[in-house]
């Protein structure tokens, strides 16, 4: 039991040390461009978790990172590397788009909003299933095909978007109906007056929850678990592998799709070409940071949604690439640092 | 149609395929060298985009944009550095290292644009590669031609192209890195350095990537932001596609680079192909390879996995 | 006196971490010789190997080569030594060349180019020697387990080795192939090489060895000249004690048919068939024992009546309780009755990082949960009843299985398995790395499960062990089912006799 504190401990500690470093290399950066680390972390600082329209803003970058690295961290737990989240949420976002604009105007709310979280999930679930399908029946890797999907559905969506669905003169479909539009924070908390959060941000901790429920409380998650540790006992023990293999890549695939609902539904309420850059990837930085669990994944996403509204607020001094390279140096060093640590225990162990 | 066809099957076209073809093949040579040696690296992307933007600094500090080949290449191999570092010295996974070094990749180049150019979407102009005149005259249909055949970087690549395939299969370097690609640890009991042949098949990697996206910079004489735009991508799905062999996978390049070549022929003509349907080509193709509806397409067994020595 | 023996080992002690996996390890080779080293699973042969080769360092101890003490042992050391050694798991590249192959790390290249027509000529010379017969040209993928293993041997030749070492080298092999393979080993040693055999088998031991070193509990226990010994005295030697070849049992109370198999054929690959019209069938309150050399087929066997290799099932039927459940899916098998004791347990067996308590519940998840959730009190309630009945060791259901010994692995199989409702029992290498102690337990709780009317089919490598518990014996012999024999009416040799396809 001792064993397993320790490795809690180092399993925590981990993270924290390659932040340490990743904070020493943007120091050079910043050193680099003769500005002082302590000024622009002052800033970054004041700037999102040290006032409230700063913390409204964090959330909103979080809300959709939360549920992007959930995506990621679930596949991840039956063994599958979801690298095609990108891919998902775009089309999700797109589906949930296109229901919050063509419902009937006088679609009530509660209503409005699940048809267009349901969308948006079913969306991501069909782009999950396919790279799924693949992998259980013909055995081709999930991580090549998710890459091409990726690659497929924004093509295919974009051509959606500009042959059928733009507004003229834009790259987005036009607006969703009122009804479909979520509450925003400021409204129960008006500190947060003029931040883009919103009530969609109780969804990503919902879901969170969920998972959490789903992974570690039911059968279905114990067997999912199972495939993802030894898919080999599993099928001995009558598991029907492929099959769960195929779902765990497709509810993935739908956490990955209602990833957009925060942007969509809560923010500009269109759907706007490119507006995910890069996200899906961060969900794998998100999910690596938070090993692969729900509460880890919120503590990692929020460390991410202040560095990316940081960048914003630093701009002024310096440039908001910084938190870019920053946040891609924790991944390096994370990735790093946890093999060597796994190493190490392992061999203690031996 | 024959407006189609004729301006599918003229010079200017063929131009065209290569100019755009040039960049796949050198980013998929080098995933050859890497994948052949055990190590996936989907962070070609990064490196060809660190590539190219060390080119245009290269050059517009030095004038040269031979010094700007120069710096592309020790900017890709510093790149693949990092990559093999993360994935041979600490065995770390090597899809997350390749997603978080295309991260960096495109954080490090805007920075930098930022700080030697004072701007966030591009470069200044520089000089390109010199073109030479091979065949003398003015006639359009002459030049378009010399393009092609005097350009020394069209050439360098096709010799690249032989080289690979010479090095991989007809030499001793070329059987260990196959060898240490399928079955490391056979090869560590016959004594091959498994992980010293693996960074030097990376940091070659690095070298051609870097060529490739030195070569999208200087052909547009400058630099702009995200411009290697899921080429790095392109040429992987291109090394899976030509069943890792170099001369396969610059083929599958030539085949990527015709789609995307008759997509802008067609649009200047004004077809009704859209054009998204033909960028999806090389991936639509990628997963039907890969589901084994075109012949097998095996990966090297060793792929992905890091080398534990005893 | 050093100097008469090729290899001296005195004293080695090797440690990992705190496990000590050789001591007071003295060996002695002499040039020209077959030396088998034998000891059970986990006896310390494959360290003792290792470090023979340089692959490990002794903590304590010295090593001589022709007389000359070694100090900082490594493969390198080995190789300049002329030792060479062939894994058990062949160091093969499949979609290289033979050629290919044998040279990689010696190229010898004039320059950079491969120059494999040299190569291709010598390793021709080397196969024509030595009666090897392979071609130099053809791929690994494209060669059978016998020649894969004779191109291990032209690897080590083609470097000049001398002594050859040789791990389980006859585990992979039919028993035509081994046959071959003592006629390769023989004109290996006429030409003056010196081969080490490392093995567990016996009855080869005795045929192909000059001498024998018999290791136990990571010591050697002695070395003996294989012609002034019996079998029976080396097995007392590597278990340390009488073994017992005869378990206490009852006769068997057949009841009514339990199984049946008719006419089950599997592929291998392409050409040939893993199993071969096989047909049998158990009753209740009997034991079947499958014998025969791993790899004559019983893997497949068991995943057809367990459904795990649907795609390869070329023909046949399978017959539980009079319903054909050929196309059921090994969840339906699982429930009408079939209890499996996996052959690898790490591999199908159990999921390693679970604890104690998931493991127990591993295939019985939907009799443990309602609505679609766990219910964790039940869980714990029957782990805790399990681990005391069952002996399982720490008793702590918190416990990764990763980190239990071998016998508690198993016995939290068995404790599961025996937790079904079953009506039939599929043992396959039940005690394959478990201690003696472990070992009666398991042999006791198999037996108890055939007195209580249940049918059993045992599959196990160890000839002793299907003896001892079968009422009858199916010997499987390249897919094949050679006979079906009474236990009673035979005996070890007219088994091994028909193990090696030899028909009476």
């Amino acid at each position: 039991m001792n064993d397993g504190k320790k490795k809690l401990l180092i399993e925590i500690l981990t993270p924290i040390f390659a932040v340490a470093l990743a904070l020493l290399v943007s120091d050079i950066l910043i050193l680099l461009y003769k500005e002082s680390p302590l000024k622009v972390y002052k800033i970054l600082l004041e700037g999102t978790i040290f006032n409230p329209y700063g913390i409204g803003q964090v959330i909103f970058k979080t809300t959709p990172l939360i549920l992007v690295g959930l995506s990621v961290a679930f596949a991840f737990r039956t063994g599958l590397f979801n690298i095609g989240a990108e891919g998902q949420l775009y089309l999700g976002a797109f589906a949930a788009a296109l229901t919050g604009a063509y419902l009937p105007a006088g679609t009530p709310f509660i209503i409005t909003v699940i048809l267009c979280i349901l969308s948006g999930f079913l969306a991501g679930f069909i782009a999950g299933f396919i790279p799924g399908i693949l992998k259980a029946k013909l055995g081709s890797h999930e991580v090549i095909n998710t890459i091409m999907l990726n690659f497929i559905i924004m093509a295919l969506v974009n051509y959606l978007v500009v042959t059928y669905f733009k507004v003229p003169e834009t790259l987005h479909t036009k607006d969703i109906i009122e009804n479909a539009k979520l509450t925003r924070l400021y409204e129960y908390f008006p500190v947060f007056k003029g931040s883009a959060s919103n009530i969609s941000f109780f969804l990503s901790l919902l879901a969170c929850l969920a998972v959490y429920i789903v992974l570690w409380k039911t059968k279905f998650g114990y067997e999912l678990r199972a495939v993802g540790f030894n898919p080999s006992a599993a099928e001995t023990a009558g598991v029907n592998v492929k099959k769960l293999i195929t779902l765990s890549m497709a509810i993935s695939g739908g956490l990955a799709g209602i990833v957009g609902i925060n942007f969509v539904l809560g923010y500009k309420y269109y759907f706007e070409e490119g507006f995910s850059s890069g996200l899906g990837f961060m969900g794998i930085a998100v999910a690596l940071l938070g090993k692969n669990h729900p509460g880890g994944v919120i503590a990692a996403a929020l460390l991410f949604g202040i560095l990316s509204q940081g960048g914003l607020v630093i701009n002024s001094v310096v440039p908001k690439e910084l938190v870019d390279i920053l946040q891609a140096v924790v991944i390096i060093f994370v990735v790093a640092a946890s093999s060597e640590v796994r190493r190490l225990l392992f061999k203690s162990a031996k | 149609m024959w407006e189609f066809l004729t301006n599918v099957f003229s010079i200017v076209f063929l131009a065209q395929l290569i100019r755009i073809s040039i960049p796949y093949i050198l980013a998929a040579m080098g995933g050859v060298f890497s994948e052949r040696s055990g190590v996936t690296n989907i962070a070609l992307e990064g490196i060809m985009l660190n590539g190219a933007f060390a080119a245009i600094l290269g050059t517009y500090f030095t004038g040269s944009p031979l010094f700007g080949l120069f710096s592309a290449v020790i900017c890709g191999m510093l790149t693949a550095l990092v990559h093999a570092i993360i994935s041979i010295r600490f065995k770390a996974d090597q899809i997350i290292s390749g997603v978080a070094i295309n991260l960096l990749s495109v954080g490090l180049t805007k920075f930098f644009l930022k700080i030697f150019f004072d701007s966030s979407s591009n470069s200044a102009r520089v000089e390109g590669i010199k073109i030479f005149k091979i065949i003398p005259g003015n006639l359009q249909i002459i030049e378009t031609i010399n393009q092609i055949i005097g350009n020394p970087f069209i050439i360098f690549t096709a010799i690249i192209v032989v080289l690979s395939h010479y090095v991989i299969f007809k030499t001793v370097f070329g059987l260990r890195l196959r060898a240490v690609g399928e079955h490391p640890e056979a090869a560590d009991t016959l004594g091959v350095k498994v992980n010293r042949i693996r960074y030097v098949c990376v940091l070659l990697s690095g070298c051609f990537a870097g060529l490739g996206g030195a070569w999208l910079a200087l052909d547009q004489h400058q630099f702009t932001d995200g411009m290697s735009n899921g080429r790095g991508f392109i040429a992987i799905a291109a090394v899976i596609f030509g069943k890792w062999s170099p001369v396969g996978a610059a083929a599958a390049c030539l085949l990527f680079g015709c789609a995307e070549a008759i997509q802008i022929t067609l649009q200047s003509v004004g077809s009704g192909i859209p054009s998204q349907f033909i960028q999806m080509l090389p991936y639509v193709l990628t997963i039907i390879a890969l589901a084994g509806f075109i012949g097998k397409s095996t990966s090297p067994s060793a792929i992905g996995k890091p080398y534990e020595c005893e | 006196m050093t100097e008469s023996y090729v290899i001296e080992f005195k004293n080695i002690l090797k440690r990992f971490g705190k496990v000590v996996a050789n001591k007071n390890v003295n060996l002695s080779i002499k040039k020209g010789e077959v030396h088998a080293i034998v000891g059970e699973n986990g006896a310390g042969k494959s360290t003792l190997m290792k470090t023979l080769y340089g692959l490990y360092q002794p903590d304590e101890g010295e090593i001589f080569i022709n007389g000359e003490k070694i100090e900082n042992h490594s493969p390198n050391n080995a190789i300049k030594h002329r030792i060479g050694m062939v894994h058990q798991h062949f160091m093969l590249a499949k979609p290289l060349t033979v050629s290919e192959n044998v040279i990689l790390g010696m190229e010898n290249a004039s320059g950079i180019r491969l120059n494999l027509k040299e190569a291709d000529s010598r390793i021709k010379k080397l196969s024509d020697e030595f009666n090897l017969s392979i071609d130099p040209r053809k791929k690994i993928e494209d060669l059978s387990v016998g020649e894969n293993q004779r191109v291990e041997i032209i690897k080590v030749l083609y470097r000049g080795a001398e002594i050859l070492i040789l791990d389980e080298p006859t585990a992979v092999l039919t028993p035509q192939e081994v046959k071959e393979f003592f006629k390769v080993i023989k004109s290996l040693v006429a030409q003056g090489k010196t081969v080490i055999i490392i093995t567990h088998k016996l009855d080869e031991v005795m045929e192909i060895s000059d001498r024998i070193t018999v290791m136990r509990q990571g010591e050697t226990v002695g070395s003996l000249a294989s012609k002034n010994t019996t079998p029976q005295e080396i097995a007392k030697m590597m278990v340390g004690r009488e073994v017992l070849l005869r378990v206490e049992k009852n006769d068997a109370v057949k009841g009514e048919e339990v199984i049946s198999v008719r006419n089950l054929s599997v592929r291998k690959n392409k050409e040939t068939l893993a199993l071969d019209s096989v047909s049998f069938q158990i009753c209740a309150g009997e034991i079947l024992g499958i014998a025969g050399v791993e790899g004559n087929g019983q893997t497949e066997l068991i995943e057809s009546i367990m459904n795990l290799n649907s795609d390869k099932i070329a023909s046949g039927e399978i017959k539980f309780l009079n319903a054909d459940i050929t196309s059921v899916s090994t969840f339906e098998r699982l429930e009408r009755g079939i209890s499996h004791i996996p052959e690898d347990r790490h591999k199908r067996g159990l999921v390693l990082e679970y604890s104690i308590s998931d493991n127990l519940i591993l295939g019985q998840q939907h009799l443990f949960s309602s609505n679609g959730f766990l219910k964790q009190n039940a869980i714990n309630r029957h782990s805790d009843e399990r681990i005391s009945s069952f002996d399982i060791r720490p008793a702590d259901k918190k416990v990764a299985s990763k980190g239990l010994s071998g016998g508690n692995q198993q016995k939290v199989i068995i404790a599961r398995e025996f937790n079904r409702d079953f009506k039939l029992l599929i043992a396959a290498q039940p005690t394959r790395g478990v201690d003696i102690g472990a070992i009666e337990f398991i042999h006791k709780q198999i037996l108890k499960a055939r007195d209580n009317n249940k049918a059993c089919l045992l599959i196990s490598a160890e000839l002793s062990e299907i003896l001892s518990l079968s009422d009858r014996i199916a010997v499987l012999y390249k897919g094949k089912i050679v006979k079906i024999l009474d236990s009673k009416k035979t005996s070890e040799d007219e088994l091994g006799m028909l193990m090696t396809g030899a028909e009476k």
